[in-house]
């Protein structure tokens, strides 16, 4: 069971190597995307075309994504439907199943990590590896990505040389990241020369040429998708846009955001399956469009823009709260602003609604997100939502945080700003009582010191002053 | 038996959001001369740790000083393209480096292929300049696995075909119009990853090094 998130929060503030590895990270993918976007007018321009296109493939969403079934089918790709990740999950199981795959190989993708697929399959008795060399670090110790774009941020060299030796003590022991890198190489190679089947998550499905379009670095991704006989592709409905042209400037958009590259190592276009006479390539292509929730996010004329994330991952590398928790301790597959807005309208307020708290609010996540996605003004509103509800409104669990206590305070609240007389009184009650008031109030005072009490409040104060309520 | 495309599909199309027309996109691209596109891809991909040299007819014999440097004992190759034939015709000396033309389907080759090939050669459609990049369309003459598996790879570039951007590049040549191939690909620089502390390792699961041989006499004057 996963322990509740002030819990975590306070593990993971209790850690110090995973804090400063995260720390190190964050700092180093700030100053990147900074140098990435030197044009302050450049970047004002393609944030905005970024927000439109994105915008645009959502209000024709639905047509967009026949237009992309149509197309793909006519290119060879057999496209398949899920509600939910359960019905994600059999899909892929089935088609693994039909072609008698044992094990498949994985590059990377959020998408099957919200579907829970790794287990799943085990489950099933199919072995899935992961095949990006972060994400394989966290499987053989059966860890959970810490950040969407660089999954193994929380480990540091000492750590993961002695996770390889423990796994891998036919390889000398080394920390040395080019030969920890070259033994990951030698284990995965095996895997990529053997497997039936890869899958693979899609960065922009193209509804005009049915084409699925991935970014990478290290070419795992490109291995999954090209040496097995059958490529499956897992895909959240949201990832689809209506032009080729438009891949251009979401990509630079991406990577800049991202990591700070122009361009990552390999941009990868699948468009069909192996055709006749091509001596390799999977023979079979399957694309699984995945809505868990997303149809839901998207009946909501405000927080549909949710759906425009294009995953860079910018968001939480800019926030002060994820900087110092890091990603584990929001327990969900997207941490960082991001998260705290997808994930209480996937699993419901009631769930996960204490992450829109995780936020100072400073507006960092909104003023970097590529897409120009008003995080702030989201985790807001998923806030008030959590106590208060809103007519109209399909998030799920709407008003289930509020406290009968909080409800108490308020109506409290409420009538003694309503009756000048009740307020005086109380306050003047409260300036008398001053040495009643504790020195320690829970949390707060564990670094602070307790704020004191005037001996005459403001009011007080003016109206000897001669003021006379104004 | 629930039909969960008419179901997304549905609950997708109960909301009506105003029909918005299709932004605007215009061509982003550089009036850059033809000496200028070569410089600049020359160095966005040396920021990456891709080699490129310039070279002429004799392009297979630098390639076989390159591979030499290097230890390689073989090259992959794809025979039946102009650059397969090139090769064959201008290689210096089969003993010391084998020419291995990739003819069998990844089935029946997969070992040989994974296991003892020391570089791949392919060509390229051409390439763009703003971000050093190299356009691919792998074809039934030349597969895909050949710039990905062996853990050298080497391209060759017609300094022609460089083009400003990728948005120009897609645009200009109307990959729309004329159909995408299986695969098409950007490649920029060898496999890396950042995944340990952020600190970049080359080679990972695709080639460590990337050597991109370009023939400037086919075109600097012409230039698209
Ligand atoms: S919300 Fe914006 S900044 Fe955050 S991951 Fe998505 S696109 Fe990037």
């Amino acid at each position: 069971m996963i322990p509740e998130f002030p819990v975590r929060v306070s593990q993971a503030l209790g850690n110090e190597r995973v804090r400063r590895n995260i720390r190190r990270t964050m700092d180093g993918l700030v100053l990147k995307r900074h140098k990435a976007f030197p044009d302050e007018h450049e970047l004002a321009v393609l944030r905005r075309r970024g927000k439109l296109i994105r915008g645009h493939a959502l209000a024709h969403l639905p047509d967009l994504l026949e237009e992309l079934e149509r197309n793909c089918q006519r290119n060879g790709i057999q496209v398949h439907w899920a509600e939910t990740a359960a019905e994600g999950n059999a899909l892929v199981r089935d088609i693994l199943r039909r072609h008698g795959a044992d094990l498949v190989i994985k590059g990377k993708s959020m998408v099957s990590e919200e579907m829970g697929l790794n287990h799943y399959l085990e489950a099933q008795g199919i072995r899935a590896v992961e095949t990006d060399l972060g994400e394989f670090i966290l499987q053989l110790g059966d860890e959970r990505p810490s950040h969407i774009i660089a999954p193994a941020i929380h480990k540091d060299r000492v750590e993961i040389a002695q996770r390889f030796a423990a796994h891998f003590p036919e390889y000398p022991y080394t920390e040395d990241i080019e030969g920890l890198t070259a033994i990951a190489r030698r284990i995965m190679r095996e895997h990529f020369g053997r497997a039936i089947a890869g899958l693979s998550g899609v960065n922009f499905a193209v509804a005009e040429t049915g084409t699925l379009c991935l970014v990478e670095n290290e070419g795992n991704g490109r291995l999954c998708t090209t040496a097995p006989q059958v490529h499956i592709a897992v895909c959240g409905i949201e990832k689809v846009i209506a032009r080729l042209d438009q891949l251009p400037p979401l990509l630079t958009l991406l990577t800049r955001s991202a990591t700070g590259q122009p361009i990552t190592t390999y941009v990868n276009m699948i468009s069909g399956p192996r055709r006749e006479g091509e001596l390799d390539g999977p023979r079979e292509v399957h694309l699984v469009l995945l809505d868990n929730g997303r149809s839901r996010i998207h009946g909501d004329p405000q927080l549909s823009s949710t759906l425009r994330c294009i995953r860079c991952g910018a968001c939480m590398n800019h926030c002060p709260v994820y900087s110092r928790l890091g990603g584990h301790a929001y327990g969900t597959v997207y941490p960082g602003p991001i998260g705290g807005v997808l994930e209480p309208q996937l699993q419901g307020l009631d769930r996960l609604g204490e992450l829109a708290d995780a936020s100072s609010l400073c507006g960092a996540c909104g003023e970097v997100c590529p897409v120009r996605i008003p995080l702030p003004a989201l985790l807001r509103r998923l806030r008030a939502e959590g106590v208060r509800g809103r007519q109209g409104s399909r998030v799920v669990g709407q008003g289930s945080r509020r406290k009968p206590l909080h409800r108490l305070i308020w109506t409290l609240w409420r009538w003694v700003n309503a009756y000048p007389s009740l307020y005086r009184g109380l306050t003047g009650l409260g300036t008398r009582l001053r040495w009643l008031m504790p020195k320690h109030l829970g949390p707060w005072t564990r670094t602070r010191s307790a704020p004191a009490l005037a001996p005459r409040s403001l009011h007080e104060l003016a109206r000897s002053e001669g003021f006379r309520g104004e | 038996m629930s039909d969960p495309r008419a179901a997304i599909l549905s609950r997708l199309r109960a909301r009506h959001p105003a029909a918005r027309p299709l932004p605007e996109n215009p061509v982003r691209r550089f009036d850059w001369s033809p000496q200028e596109r070569l410089s600049r891809f020359r160095e966005a991909l040396a920021a990456v740790r891709g080699e490129v040299v310039l070279v002429d007819e004799d392009w297979p014999l630098r390639l076989f000083a390159w591979l030499r440097a290097r230890g390689a004992n073989n090259l992959r190759y794809a025979p039946a393209t102009e650059l397969g034939q090139e090769l064959e015709q201008a290689w210096p000396d089969g003993e010391a480096i084998r020419l291995m033309p990739h003819r069998e389907p990844v089935e029946t080759c997969r070992q040989e292929l994974f296991a003892n090939t020391d570089a791949g050669l392919t060509g390229c459609l051409g390439a763009i300049a703003e971000t050093g990049s190299l356009v691919l369309w792998p074809s039934v003459q030349e597969p895909r696995l050949l710039s990905l598996v062996p853990p050298l790879h080497a391209v060759v570039l017609d300094a022609r075909n460089i083009r400003s951007t990728f948005h120009e590049f897609l645009v200009a040549e109307d990959w729309v119009g004329q159909g995408l191939p299986t695969n098409a690909l950007l490649i920029t620089g060898p496999s890396k990853s950042a995944d340990i502390e952020q600190t970049l390792a080359y080679g990972v699961h695709g080639p460590k090094e990337l050597l991109v041989l370009v023939r400037q006499d086919l075109g600097l004057a012409g230039g698209a």
